[in-house]
């Protein structure tokens, strides 16, 4: 059947040294979409990603891609699986197109198929003008885009992404960006980690929140925000902003203080701003709750020291 | 479902992907590799079989630079294997994540690992190419039997890339290999009859040498190099065939460890 999911995850666990790194998992990615799995470091995502690949063997739980069980046959589930990981491993020996040849040849791939799909991925990519240079030559964000040009060389159905764009420059995330969307406009399917709630936002039709490996919330992005955060934010910062705190608390929801800044949430902002004109020890910015905001409702404040 | 890390190798062809990768990388820096691997040997033989020879004269008969030359073969073939199943492979392994690519593609870890340590098998039957082109071209040998020399010495490199893939299993850096190199290799070397006969040393070492891998090689490529046969044949390879098997398959299991943990 069409909407079979191309890869379903059920009760997956898994346990390093005691500690709980994957707690009862369950997902289904459907054909077609962009699902995102967000969560902080240390949240379990990439192990995830790695037992989606036959890389880690799970405690618990069983996962198939398409149809097929994983770990038992992931070989014939990888022909049909792209792969960028968070960390290059791209050949510094070889050009560009001799990185896309070799690893054609991973998949068995006959070369005349290979040699058709070298330069077009090349295009994709936008490295024509590269194919003779070596990966040390190429800028992050190039190389990063020659890895996603590699993950396609077996023109897969399903690309697993682990946090692509972590580490690149404006430019080069909104031309990754660009591309991704363009992959799932011919019908690819993506299953995206990240920890960039604005890459998620943009690209991802439905979320999963993971937190010390458990699933804490699904939903689409907007979804998500309407379910659990009011409409309004309005952040305050400056010398006054903790009294400001204290004393307009009653005009919104709820309220939140980290460092200096005090964040309002509210559906009805009017109040709040109208107290705030007046007050000059304070500067002001009032915006729509986004995805940033969800997540560190769901996830907390605190750094992770395992980040 | 756990993955199993004692499971006999499942072998696949998808091993050769991983080999030719290896080969291309090898082509592009082939010249200054080989000569590396001719220089040393070319020195030895130069310093010690003809400035040794001279105040040695001969061993069993055959003047000290033939004695050498078909022995140190053996050495360069060892070493050579060892060092890209240690240091290369360890670049490839661990520093530039090669083998993490690939395994994204349907290939497995048993794959590499096969293709490993037959790609440093290979590689050292190029040094040993080019080592008896020089034996040949300075007239130290010209036996016909050399040429049967060729796939025994591809034995010799299949046993040290399958015991240096242990080691390399184990590594957290390239220094741990010092170690391989100073207790085991360079000691094996002096106990192996490549320099002076095993039954030069006293009774115990003897016995001790005639387990050593090395040891089994120089007596089955030093005669084939001088123009004779073995005085034996089945208990020397059943030495490389022991420490070759027992190598990689503890290399498999240790790596699979080390992945998959």
């Amino acid at each position: 059947m069409a909407s079979d999911p191309l890869l379903r995850i059920r009760h997956l666990s898994k346990r390093y040294a005691g500690q709980t790194v994957v707690d009862d998992l369950s997902l289904d990615l459907r054909p077609g979409e962009c699902l995102g799995v967000i969560g902080p470091n240390g949240a379990g995502k990439t192990t995830t990603l790695r037992m989606c690949l036959g890389l880690v063997g799970p405690d618990g739980g069983t996962i198939e891609a398409f149809g097929l069980p994983v770990p038992a046959r992931v070989r014939e589930a990888k022909a049909r699986i792209g792969v960028v990981t968070q960390f290059d491993s791209l050949d510094p020996d070889f050009t560009c197109a001799e990185n896309l040849r070799v690893y054609g040849r991973y998949f068995g791939l006959p070369r005349g198929v290979i040699e058709a799909r070298v330069p077009k991925l090349l295009e994709f990519a936008a490295l024509q003008a590269k194919a003779g240079a070596r990966p040390g030559e190429l800028s992050g964000g190039m190389r990063r885009r020659l890895s996603l040009g590699r993950a396609l060389i077996n023109d897969p159905d399903l690309l697993l992404l682990d946090e692509p764009t972590t580490g690149l420059d404006p430019q080069a995330r909104h031309l990754m960006w660009e591309r991704l969307k363009l992959l799932l406009q011919q019908g690819k399917s993506i299953l995206l980690t990240t920890h960039f709630m604005d890459e998620a936002e943009r690209l991802c039709d439905r979320l999963i929140v993971l937190d010390h490996g458990r699933k804490i919330a699904e939903g689409t992005p907007r979804g998500l925000i309407a379910e659990h955060l009011e409409s309004d934010v309005v952040e305050v910062y400056g010398d006054g902003a903790r009294a400001a705190a204290e004393r307009l608390r009653p005009l919104v929801a709820r309220t939140e203080v980290s460092g200096e800044t005090v964040f309002f949430y509210t559906r009805e902002p009017r109040p709040l701003l109208g107290a705030l004109t007046d007050d000059h020890s304070v500067r002001t910015l009032h915006r729509p709750a986004n995805l940033e905001d969800l997540f560190l409702k769901l996830t907390g404040r605190q750094i992770r020291d395992d980040a | 479902m756990l993955i199993p890390l004692y499971r006999a190798p499942q072998p696949s062809l998808r091993f050769w992907p991983v080999v030719r990768r290896n080969l291309l990388v090898w082509k592009k820096l082939a010249v200054p590799s080989v000569m590396g691997n001719i220089a040393e040997p070319l020195i030895t033989l130069i310093a010690f079989g003809y400035g040794l020879g001279s105040l040695i004269g001969a061993i069993g008969g055959e003047p000290y630079i033939r004695y050498l030359a078909s022995g140190s073969i053996a050495v360069s073939c060892a070493l050579a294997a060892t060092f890209e199943a240690l240091y290369s492979a360890f670049s490839r392994m661990h520093v530039q994540r090669t083998w993490d690519g690939i395994l994204n593609a349907p290939v497995a870890l048993d794959d590499i690992v096969f293709a490993e340590m037959l790609w440093a098998a290979l590689k050292s039957l190029f040094s040993v190419g080019a080592i008896l082109l020089v034996i040949f071209a300075l007239d130290i040998s010209r036996a016909p039997t050399m040429l049967l020399a060729v796939p025994l010495l591809g034995v010799v490199g299949v046993t040290f890339a399958s015991v240096a893939l242990v080691f390399n299993a184990l590594a957290k850096g390239y220094d741990f290999f010092t170690y391989y190199f100073t207790l085991v290799l360079t000691p094996m070397t002096f106990l192996s009859g490549v320099y002076f006969p095993v039954e030069q040393m006293p009774a115990w070492l003897q016995a001790v040498a005639h387990v050593l891998p090395l040891t089994a090689a120089v007596e089955l490529v030093r005669p084939l190099v001088l123009g004779q046969w073995p005085a034996q044949w089945l208990q020397p390879l059943g030495v490389l065939a022991a420490y070759a098997a027992v190598g990689y398959y503890v290399a498999l299991v240790l790596t699979r460890r080390r992945f998959f943990r």
